[in-house]
């Protein structure tokens, strides 16, 4: 067996008695206490997130703008210095390489925060569509760690235990910090649907800020409750709401993807024909009797199977059995009433919108 | 370290069996599999009345992560199921020896003689 990757804090989540778990080749903590703590948690006060294994991928160089503007969904052009963008890289039928984080530097310089999981498939595909362009492609996953600071009080408690600053950092941007001489990049983004912070920097640096934000006691939060809150919050997670065989469109993620420029981005011209005419699409499920939709399980209108469940819970901070589901169109309207089959017996339900929960990001500070 | 009650009948599939009088015993679920599961969020169990056969699933117990199946460790009739439970499913997490799922009349009472011993499945979960 391949000997599984370690982040700098696995001794910490060692000491904490984490349950660790293979994750994208890294032995990583799943839950040090119980999900539903670490989750209500970053709802209500903050926790934190050992994201280490993120992979990180810098594009620099003269063409480095007009690279990422082909090979990204979202807006590039207008980003400015210090902004950051969500959007996905597509294959040129349409289907999804990855979704990631630009962050743009400057015009000559980007980096891009990838899955752990398609690092090494996203440096490939990146280099190989880089031929024509006058970029530097480096894959730096190794020299980046990273801390994901999230919930209502991470603001504050960043302020407290690290003296640092960040009321002026607005929604999705970044800024350069310093913290005992070490180097700091800080975001004002997260996976949870909570105001929160991604913190890069060096292994050293990285533990030091873990142990400090431990003492102030954030709830070290493993990676179930990252996907309990993500799902929440109605974020996809590749391999589930999006993957080499599903387009952004049918995913839901039209906002994220640029259509209306004139900018020719890898995928765009089958998204384009693909259009309106989706004969599938994510939609939100709620059970209406008391069960778990989970990832996987077959969706049914009348007898006839319509779709699957691709991510599903019962939902943590709402008390409902919720679902993201794959369903064939038209099935897709609200309210059209379904089956979710939960261990061969079929579980009444109904479609919705994907809005589980208010997202309370902090869309006010700055400007 | 998973407690272990002396006394009981275990399955590899960490259920435990509680004799009580007249071959009508208690089945649950060992502590071991709590802490496996996690934070317990919902039990789905049968109804009074129906059987349950040896090694057969009757139910669910589930964690915020994951479902998992209950495999009956003997046959027989379900005279009663614990009804708590399923408005307070995490009770089998703060106790899961107290917190029975079934009450079942063994149709053959020498199955338990075909389960492990406390000392048996202490080793068998090392």
């Amino acid at each position: 067996m391949e000997t599984l990757k370690k982040t700098c804090l696995y001794d910490k989540h060692l000491q904490l008695g984490a349950k660790m778990e293979e994750f994208a080749g890294y032995e990583m903590p799943i839950v040090y206490d119980s999900i539903k703590n670490e989750h209500l948690a970053v709802r209500n006060n903050v926790g934190m997130f050992d994201v280490s294994h993120m992979g990180e991928i810098i594009v620099k160089g003269t063409d480095a703008l007009e690279f990422v503007e082909k090979i990204f969904t979202n807006k590039v052009q207008t980003l400015e210095d210090g902004q950051v963008a969500y959007g996905m890289m597509l294959y040129e039928n349409g289907t999804v390489v990855d979704d990631l984080l630009v962050y743009r530097l400057n015009s000559e310089y980007f980096l891009l925060v990838v899955n752990a999981s398609n690092v090494a498939k996203d440096y490939t595909w990146i280099v190989e569509n880089s031929t024509d362009f006058d970029v530097l492609v480096q894959n730096v996953s190794d020299d980046y760690q990273e801390i994901a600071v999230q919930g209502p009080n991470a603001e504050n408690v960043i302020a407290m235990a690290l003296g640092i600053d960040l009321s002026q950092l607005r929604f999705f941007y970044f800024a350069n910090y310093e913290y005992l001489q070490h180097h700091l990049i800080i975001s004002r983004t997260g996976y949870t649907g909570e105001d929160g912070f991604e913190i890069y920097a060096s292994a050293e640096a990285i533990r030091e800020i873990w142990d400090k934000l431990m003492e102030h006691d954030v709830v070290p939060c493993g990676l179930g409750s990252r996907d309990t809150l993500r799902f929440e919050a109605a974020l996809p997670l590749y391999g589930h709401e999006i993957s080499q065989d599903i387009t952004p469109l049918e995913a839901g993620l039209k906002f994220f993807v640029k259509l209306d420029t004139d900018i020719d981005f890898l995928g765009k011209q089958a998204l384009i024909k693909q259009g309106d005419d989706l004969t599938r699409r994510v939609v939100g499920i709620e059970l209406t009797e008391k069960s778990i939709p989970r990832e996987g399980y077959e969706v049914y209108k009348d007898d006839q199977i319509i779709g699957y469940v691709t991510t599903g819970y019962l939902s943590i901070s709402i008390e409902k059995p919720i679902a993201m589901a794959m369903i064939n169109r038209p099935h897709t309207k609200k309210n059209t009433e379904v089956y979710v089959k939960v261990r061969n017996k079929m579980i009444p339900g109904f479609v919705r919108d994907k809005k589980f929960l208010e997202k309370k990001y902090n869309k006010t500070k700055g400007a | 370290m998973s407690k272990i009650v002396e006394g009981l009948f275990y399955s590899k599939s960490h259920e435990w069996v509680k004799p009580l009088e007249d071959d009508v015993v208690l089945i649950g679920i060992t502590d071991f599999a709590q802490s496996e599961l996690g934070d317990v969020v919902f039990v789905d169990l049968p109804e009074t009345g129906d059987n349950v056969s040896q090694e057969d699933e009757f139910g669910a117990v589930e964690s915020v992560k994951a479902a998992s199946d209950l495999i009956s460790p003997v046959t027989g009739e379900i005279l009663e199921v614990n009804e708590e439970l399923v408005g307070d499913p995490e009770l089998l997490n703060k106790n899961p020896y107290e917190n029975w799922l079934l009450k079942v009349k063994l149709e053959n009472p020498d199955e338990l003689g075909t389960l492990l011993s406390s000392e048996e499945y202490a080793d068998f979960i090392k």
